[in-house]
């Protein structure tokens, strides 16, 4: 691999830092391998730290000592919010013998640290800690290996405790891991030659057993939380360059206009600010933050005369049924699946009764706290880029590309950002403020504003979800049916490795990507004679559309999972089955039957048929269970809602979960974890939806896109995890979300009698 | 623009900005803070919040010639980890953030009210922290870290009532 580029010389600003900065960096070799080997954490955290070359065969790479004998692990994918630079710490530190305290990571710098696919699909610890857990257990063993040497004894007669070697029989003899890695390990590890979320590396070492962990498993306290409740994180929201300037973007009113003129004398009240025209895009940039915010909004563009591009909203799913699909689950996805759904539906045809159902989902938007923000530098034929990303590497790759640059001369910093929850804005202002970088000389800052980050970030896909079901006389299943048709979950790409998945790509004239993808049940369920496929739309828009659509929070299965799971309590409830018992009658896989079981026990499950008598009172109660098997997360849920008869109000009162998700690293965090993933379903179920009109996205706030206030909040989240450290870590991040529609919804039709198909869920007041 | 001076966590800084700039992008700004944050700009979501004179203010909509000389306490200014704030120390203890881009208002919004009536009831506590936005879902540990604060306030300002009574008797 080439060497790093050298970005010690694009401001005054990073000139100091490496002053200051008393990194030792030493190049090994042609192999472009650089190891930091006196590195303090503030500084190794701080802007733009000296880059450090990254090639996965070395252990260097992974790890670095500093003089104390305290390490730092450089971790390819980021903590979006949940914990996981805790679990990696933790991970290292159970391999190394030391406390999570010596431990720090640096994470999702393109030149710091290796491409491990950033944060995506619940991988953090599934399988991001696979490689720094095998890098730790080999550079202990490396150390291990010299302090024999040092003490003239064979490494199996020495333990560790704390970063101390010393002689099992006599403790007083010990050499320091700090006075062992003054030459830093230069050590290859055999690598799979993957990059990404496969990556994995593994030195002659076997990580410890299971059974001799004592930091994994054990409660570990967040490192994140202190700073960010004490205000000394520094986000991506506040890194600033000498001399830059504030850009602000002017979006359309009409979703397909595009500018005709721009009329420059209207913001001539700030001297200090531009416009910038490139190809339909339009910025302001001005040295002042708030002039770039009023001279945004004053500026005045004439739009092209154009034909609204959306249906009415109340068309979006005859849309949806109506439009021929433009792929299906036998040509897209990952790797396509031939189905026919002609068996199944004679099945059900023949069948003794029929059970059907229709399931729609609105679009719904990653509406993060904060919206899009970007920092650019591009000059002398480099770029710097700060970024809260989901993936640096990709967006590297993806801005390279936008500015006709080798990767290698890109530089992507991640910093924290306001969470993420899939392909959400948080590439698209990084591109912006590189275009505009690149076109002005000086370092420039793309600051979204509140209705952009609702109105204009890639929507989770909206859906009409078909299930039908056959039963014979005995009221056995021996037909089923499953049909997702929706907008593409890769209508803009989860990785923003390409300009043409980015507004700014589109509008400069790069035509946009066609991908497709949506999603069907995964769980072990077994029916006779089932098919269970999906079908895509295309999307209104060919370019630029604020209603284009991504991975939002477990891509498209709260969707598919709402409907599923609704519609198994409906077969249930036609069969005059118990819907626990119904579901554990077809599950094959043991996981899934423990969780069920576990949560059904930690509710007190009281079995359900449909002779329960219909309440009365003012206040109706009800449970819903729902199951996920994803991302190596295996989850059931029990809600339990009250419903306001006089208002229809729906209130989630209890919450119970069982989770499954094989080695637990931090159960601490995992229990706060599962409380996000529930609480943000029940916002997505019970309260959002994008609305538009004809024209344009009307969801540009927090007041035209409620989410849950905690006054709705449930009362309380009961959850019973299962730790299997037996079994590789799981994911942790979604699974637990996607049970959350389906269990509400069960819950109201427990209480109500009244099945609700639509997310979000709403009743009018009740007879 | 004209220069305004702020006093902010007891100190006074002085700003240059026009009249009509949100006191959010001066401490943002020239000021350097990181714990008021913009999220909405429209005083809809509370990232920005601010204590200004004892009260709980969306700082992204209060033009900064209008604060005059309103005493303001951030984020910033309210704790150290050798020393923060009973408020801070319940959100650590409960670790109750996840990106913590939020946190700034969850916590400016209950020591503005606590440090006025420590006591609250978890009704109370649910109708104090309504409207505040938290997109990551961290309601369950925010709710149990104010409880927390609520009972160490009370407590604490139980026993200096208690002090004060016996020095007032002795």
């Amino acid at each position: 691999m080439s060497h790093s580029p050298n970005f010690s010389a694009q401001s005054p600003g990073r000139r100091q830092f490496l002053k200051r900065s008393a990194a030792l960096v030493i190049a090994i070799g042609n192999t472009g391998v650089v190891s930091l080997l006196t590195l303090d954490e503030a500084e190794a955290q701080s802007l733009a730290a000296a880059p450090r070359a990254i090639g996965p065969k070395s252990l260097d790479t992974w790890l670095a000592f500093d003089k104390a004998g305290n390490v730092t692990a450089f971790f390819g994918k980021m903590d979006m919010g949940q914990g996981v630079d805790t679990a990696i710490a933790m991970v290292v530190a159970e391999e190394l013998d030391l406390s999570v305290a010596r431990v720090s990571v640096v994470m999702g710098d393109t030149h710091r640290t290796p491409n491990q696919g950033g944060a995506s699909g619940s991988s953090g610890c599934r399988l991001g800690a696979i490689a720094l857990r095998n890098a730790a257990a080999e550079a202990r063993r490396v150390l291990v290996a010299r302090a024999g040497e040092k003490l003239g004894v064979a490494a199996d007669q020495l333990q560790v405790t704390n970063g101390v070697v010393q002689l099992k029989s006599d403790k007083k003899r010990s050499v320091s891991y700090r006075d062992l890695i003054n030459e830093g390990f230069a050590t290859d590890l055999d690598w799979n030659s993957r990059y990404g979320n496969n990556l994995t590396v593994k030195g002659i070492a076997n990580p410890k057993a299971p059974a001799d962990y004592h930091v994994v498993g054990k409660p570990a306290a967040r490192k994140d939380i202190p700073g960010k409740v004490l205000a000394t994180t520094e986000y991506c929201h506040h890194v600033t360059l000498p001399g830059m300037l504030h850009g602000r973007i002017i979006r359309p009113p009409v979703a397909n206009a595009v500018p005709v003129s721009v009329d420059e004398s209207s913001i001539a009240a700030w001297p200090d600010a531009k416009v910038v025209r490139k190809g339909d895009f339009i910025a302001v940039v001005a040295a002042s933050e708030w002039h770039a915010i009023k001279a945004a909004r004053e500026l005045k563009v004439t739009w092209s005369e154009t034909t609204p591009p959306f249906p009415p909203m109340e068309k979006l799913f005859e849309y949806i049924r109506q439009t021929p699909a433009a792929s299906n689950s036998a040509k897209g996805g990952f790797g396509g699946a031939a189905y026919d759904p002609e068996p199944a539906l004679a099945a059900i045809r023949n069948a003794a009764r029929q059970v059907e159902a229709e399931y729609e989902v609105p679009f719904q938007s990653h509406a993060r706290m904060g919206p899009s923000v970007g920092l650019a530098d591009v000059k002398n034929g480099e770029a710097l880029i700060w970024s809260d990303t989901q993936k640096p590497h990709d967006q590297r790759d993806g801005l390279a590309k936008f500015l006709g640059l080798p990767p290698d001369k890109v530089r992507v910093i991640w910093k924290p950002g306001p969470g993420s929850y899939g392909r959400s804005d948080s590439d698209e202002a990084a591109f912006e403020a590189a275009l505009l970088s690149k076109e002005l000389g000086v370092p420039v800052r793309v600051q979204w504003m509140r209705n952009e980050g609702h109105g204009w970030d890639p929507k989770a896909p909206a859906c009409v979800i078909s299930c039908k079901a056959g039963l014979d006389e005995n009221a056995n299943i021996n037909g089923w049916y499953f049909h997702a048709k929706g907008f593409s979950g890769w209508d803009v790409n989860f990785n923003a490795a390409d300009p043409r998945d980015t507004l700014v790509g589109q509008l400069t004239g790069i035509a946009k990507g066609d991908a497709h993808n949506f999603g069907a049940p995964s769980e072990s369920y077994v029916f006779p004679n089932a098919v269970k496929f999906w079908e895509t739309v295309p999307t209104f828009l060919a370019k630029a559309s604020p209603l284009r659509t991504s991975h939002m929070r477990a891509p498209q299965e709260p969707q598919v999972h709402f409907a599923h799971e609704s519609f198994i309590d409906e077969v249930a409830h036609a069969a005059g089955s118990d819907p626990v018992a119904l579901r554990l009658r077809h599950m094959k896989d043991p996981r899934e039957i423990a969780v069920l079981e576990a949560v059904a026990k930690l509710s007190k499950w009281k079995p359900r048929t449909a002779k329960d008598p219909k309440q009365t009172g003012s206040i109706l109660h009800g449970r819903g269970v729902s199951v996920c098997s994803t991302f190596g997360g295996y989850v059931a849920t029990v809600a339990e809602v009250e419903v306001d008869r006089a208002s229809g109000r729906i209130w989630p009162r209890r919450i119970f979960v069982a989770h499954d998700c094989g080695l637990i690293i931090n159960p601490q965090a995992l229990r706060t974890t599962i409380e996000g993933n529930v609480v943000q379903g029940l916002s997505r179920t019970l309260y959002e939806e994008v609305r538009f009109d004809e024209r344009n996205v009307l969801s540009v706030d927090w007041l035209t896109y409620p989410i849950l206030d905690i006054r709705d909040a449930p009362e309380k989240i009961e959850i019973v995890t299962i730790n299997r450290p037996d079994q590789p870590a799981g994911g942790a991040g979604e699974p637990s979300h996607v049970t959350i529609p389906a269990a509400v919804a069960n819950a109201v039709f427990a209480a109500t009698g009244v099945r609700v198909r639509r997310l979000p869920l709403r009743l009018d007041k009740l007879a | 623009m004209a220069s305004y001076s702020l006093m902010i966590d007891g100190v006074k800084r002085e700003v240059d900005a026009d009249a009509d700039m949100p006191l959010l992008y001066a401490l943002r700004g020239d000021l350097a803070h990181k714990g008021p944050k913009f999220g909405c700009g429209l005083a809809q979501c509370g990232a920005c919040t601010v204590i200004l004179n004892g009260v709980a203010t969306r700082s992204c909509v209060l033009p900064v010639s209008a604060v005059g000389d309103a005493k303001i306490r951030t984020l910033d200014g309210l704790g150290t980890a050798a020393n923060p704030h009973p408020v801070q120390a319940a959100f650590i203890a409960e670790e109750a953030a996840q990106c913590g881009y939020c946190t700034n208002g969850w916590i400016m919004t209950t020591v503005a009210a606590l440090e006025k009536t420590p006591h609250a009831s978890d009704e109370q506590i649910r109708t104090l922290l309504s409207g505040l936005k938290c997109r990551c879902g961290t309601h369950m540990a925010i709710m149990r870290a104010v409880r927390r604060a609520s009972d160490v306030m009370t407590r604490s300002t139980a026993d200096n009532a208690l002090f004060t009574d016996a020095m007032q008797e002795a």
